[in-house]
């Protein structure tokens, strides 16, 4: 079978990642561009008979040097053996795309020009004559709409016929300079494989890497000459010069192929209307708040709901595990079977978040399709950018969760696009404050526990209180540390509104969902089990152990004397007695799981076909007095056996590793309030915040059989109690401003490229939120005050503070401002 | 009258004449269609003052204030 290799390139907004969609499906790989942080994403598709590799280019709108994006663009283009670059453009808006069109020609490859969206140039009443601009580009053009899956098949057709293109363009003024630098270039022996012409133009562009790479030739003092001779010539920048011809080229390419008819209906009119009111004035703050209220709605409300149909499933699977594993033992429960259940418990805590993140994930990929994501950012720049942000800082927060419900891990990604590093930074390092989805349920736990009755104000205050310290911590930054870091313009374009496909924002839903669930299976998993050892070990002593030992055969005793004039006195004996008793719990578990009075029955019925003498004990029969009695016996057995699990769970838990570490900070943390489960918990939840629930409710449910919801294990445990709210807000407090986990540490590394701000991301966090938590539990206290009382004095501080930083630059700005309108 | 960019009311139409930003800008001002001597129309202000959004063309461009302070423009 023949094999090609294609090259995707085109500008932001062309449709080249729907396109790339529709010609590879789902058969698409995302790596990195080697030593860099840009994603390669590359895929195969067949046509008749034809295997076609291909790359999708990161989205650029021309082949400068200014941006990371477009170096690697460059250098894939340049360097790596193709045998075709297919450029996507915006049929729609052909007169910018057809900029970086002429560019990729003046490369010299085999190309092809795909114009996409058809339709929406069609509704615009656009007529293209591709054949036209087929023939004065020298290249072949196709059309396609990406959204509806039309055009692969003259996709392929046309990379079968693609050439290098010959536009009848030139830069007159400057054709004896080029011709001169051509020369020079071929008497310094530079390889042929490099394009003479295209270097020329580049040197005389002024492009900083080209002329850097030159003069490491030691051909700088030549080309410099050649280079101050055609600045004479052209008056102002050459850059420029460069820019009009080409523009003045594509002008006329327009003129001579596309006729126009009024623009009535047109996607473009559409959007202006939308425009009208999305960005007006008044409506604009109210329609971004009603966007941000939707996707809370719908993700974490509604999301939270749906999860109440999906927890029973992961019960079941529970259930199903616990099956599998070797049975419990009477006092002590095989390491295989605690260390499988900790797993699926650890695991089952987070898969319950998973429609959360699907809608949440659609809802976001709603957002970016649409267009208003840039509107977003428009709006949002003056707040952000004060704070030392930038306006795209919005979609990595609104990723991260602004409101309650998000990740870190994407938000992080999604800084990518932010062109000024220095924002980028500043918004990589306090993304992670925001309300990502693993905080949610620690929240909800204590909020539910500790606030039932002011269950909508506090998480008010949570929601919002992480985005005022998320923007003075940025401020900070910028101020200290970001201080000498490059910025960048705020000049992007707002892209026409479009309607998302439901296969796209379907797709990516399910794709971001499914890393999250991989970082799951993965990081969290292992972690999970690193924890279940450093809780399990060194274990507890053997005097306390006899002493546990001693009251289990003390109780069995009893129950046993109790029995013993029934008929059932023969067949307990001490191998039947523990399967009877976990027989017991199995049922009262299996009940309580139960919905309904059908489902009831039928848990019955499995019992009692399970084992039909066990069933009669534990479901005595009407009139049978000796199964009542022995019934009565089994309660008060099982119950025992509970409690004296329980307590030495406790002790085991307290002279663990991880106990002993809690223990040994304690004298720290009860600044904050925090007892060592707390500590045990916090610490824990580095790993990955989920886990911080998934601890507390191992620490706090020291029975293996129980499935009651940790807000009453929680809310009746004397520890937490004896704290009170105070501690609960410290908590959520520390909780907010907590050292991002161990994923998103790892992607701050990615995407910064080094160490010392990973080390930064998790020291300034830590020691901010570990002082916040402590002042406000040390003040509260001696000022008896209660939870809500403190989580709101600490609210109206902060956003004073935030008032005061915001407002403190406005008179140098407005003096700026004022200097503009004199100029 | 050559004047920039920012000082320019809202609804005004005009001529982009010169760019004095360099670099990086300049270019990213050139590549979205800000190309001397387009026509262009200030469409509006965001909510809060800054940015601004302008047509050029068929592009929809917005640019913060302090940008386009190096925009020069004459109206009209």
């Amino acid at each position: 079978m023949q094999a090609k290799t294609i090259l995707l390139a085109g500008q932001q907004n062309a449709g080249k990642s729907t396109l790339f969609n529709m010609l590879t499906g789902a058969r698409q790989h995302v790596a990195n561009y080697p030593g860099v942080t840009v994603d390669k994403t590359s895929g195969v598709f067949h046509f008749d008979d034809v295997k076609y590799h291909i790359t999708d280019l990161p989205g650029t709108y021309s082949l400068s040097s200014f941006s990371l994006e477009e170096r690697v663009a460059r250098n894939a283009l340049r360097e790596e053996q193709v045998d075709t670059v297919v450029n996507v453009v915006d049929a729609a808006n052909l007169s910018r795309s057809l900029q970086l069109t002429l560019q990729l020609i003046e490369l010299k490859r085999p190309m092809v020009l795909v114009l996409n969206m058809m339709d929406v140039a069609q509704k615009s009443g656009l007529t293209i004559d591709s054949e036209r601009l087929s023939a004065m580009l020298g290249v072949p053009v196709v059309e396609s709409i990406g959204r509806k899956g039309i055009g692969k098949a003259s996709i392929a057709a046309a990379i079968a016929n693609a050439s290098q293109g010959k536009p009848d363009y030139a830069y007159p003024e400057l054709e004896p300079e080029i011709s001169d630098l051509i020369v020079c270039f071929e008497q310094a022996g530079i390889d042929s494989e490099n394009n003479y012409r295209w270097l020329a133009l580049r040197v005389l562009e002024g492009d900083t890497q080209v002329t850097e790479w030159l003069e490491s030739l030691a051909l700088a003092d030549k080309v410099a000459e050649i280079v101050a001779r055609a600045t004479q010539k052209i008056s102002g920048q050459l850059n420029d010069y460069f820019v009009t011809q080409r523009h003045q080229f594509v002008q006329m390419l327009c003129r001579d192929c596309i006729a126009e008819q009024g623009d009535q209906g047109s996607a473009r009119s559409v959007s202006k209307k939308i425009d009208r009111i999305v960005l007006h004035p008044i409506c604009a703050p109210l329609c971004l708040l009603a966007t941000v209220f939707a996707i809370y709605q719908c993700s974490i409300v509604w999301g939270y709901e749906l999860t109440n149909y999906t927890w029973p499933i992961l019960a079941t699977a529970r259930e199903w595990v616990a099956a599998l594993l070797p049975s419990a033992g009477f006092l002590h429960d095989p390491y295989t079977r605690s260390l499988g259940l900790w797993v699926v418990d650890s695991a089952n805590t987070l898969l319950n978040y998973v429609p959360i993140f699907l809608i949440l994930f659609a809802l976001i990929a709603i957002l970016e399709d649409s267009g208003y994501m840039a509107r977003i950012a428009f709006i949002c720049d003056r707040v952000l950018h004060r704070f030392g942000l930038h306006g795209q800082s919005t979609l990595p927060m609104i990723l991260s969760g602004v409101f309650a419900g998000g990740c870190a891990v994407p938000g992080i990604m999604a800084t990518k696009g932010i062109p000024d590093n220095r924002a980028r930074m500043a918004t990589i390092l306090t993304v992670p404050f925001m309300n990502c989805l693993a905080k949610v349920p620690l929240y909800t736990l204590l909020v539910s526990t500790f606030f039932a009755e002011d269950k909508a104000l506090m998480m008010f205050f949570i929601s919002t209180i992480t985005i005022i310290s998320a923007l003075l911590v940025a401020k900070l930054l910028t101020k200290t540390v970001l201080r000498g870091s490059e910025t960048a313009p705020f000049v992007m374009e707002l892209p026409r509104y479009n309607l998302p496909t439901v296969r796209s924002v379907l797709t990516r839903s399910i794709e971001r969902t499914w890393t999250y669930v991989k970082k799951v299976g993965t990081i969290v998993v292992a972690v999970s089990t690193v924890i279940f050892v450093l809780l399990q070990f060194p274990g507890i002593d053997e005097q306390a152990e006899q002493r546990y030992q001693h009251r289990a055969e003390q109780s069995v005793a009893k129950f046993a004397k109790a029995v013993a004039k029934t008929p059932y006195a023969s067949t307990l004996d001490e191998q039947s007695l523990p399967l009877l008793v976990n027989y017991f719990s199995d049922f009262k578990r299996a009940k309580l799981n139960a919905s309904g009075v059908a489902a009831s029955k039928v848990v019955n019925e499995k019992f009692a076909k399970l084992n039909s003498e066990f069933y009669t004990i534990v479901v005595p029969p009407k009139g049978d007095k000796a199964a009542k009695k022995a019934h009565r016996a089994l309660r008060k057995l099982a119950s025992e056996r509970k409690k004296i699990r329980r307590e030495m769970k406790e002790q085991q838990l307290q002279s663990s590793l991880l106990g002993s570490f809690g223990r040994a900070i304690e004298p720290v943390t009860q600044y904050a309030g925090f007892d060592w489960k707390i500590n045990v918990a916090l610490f824990s939840s580095f790993a990955a915040r989920e886990s911080s629930v998934a601890t507390l409710g191992v620490l706090f449910q020291p029975d293996e059989d129980s499935s009651d919801k940790l807000e009453n294990r929680l809310g009746e445990s004397s520890d937490f109690n004896s704290q009170g709210e105070l501690s609960a807000v410290a908590l959520i407090l520390f909780f907010a401003l907590y050292p991002p986990c161990l994923a998103t540490v790892m992607m701050i590394k990615v995407q910064t490229g080094q160490y010392r701000w990973m080390i930064l991301s998790m020291a300034l966090p830590t020691c901010l939120g570990f002082g916040v938590a402590s002042a406000v539990y040390t003040i509260g206290t001696a000022l008896a005050m209660s939870g809500v009382t403190a989580m709101a004095t600490s609210y109206a501080l902060a956003l004073s503070l935030l008032l005061v930083v915001g407002l403190y630059r406005k008179k140098p700005r407005q003096s700026m401002e004022s200097q503009a309108s004199i100029g | 009258m050559e004047l920039s960019l920012a000082c320019v009311p809202c609804g005004a139409k005009g001529r982009i004449i010169a760019h004095e930003a360099e670099g990086a800008i300049r270019q990213r001002l050139l590549d979205l269609g800000l190309i001397p001597p387009s026509q262009f129309e200030l469409v509006r202000f965001a909510p809060l003052g800054d940015p601004i959004e302008v047509q050029v063309g068929t592009n929809n461009v917005v640019l913060r204030r302090s940008e386009a302070l190096t925009v020069k423009v004459t109206l009209g």
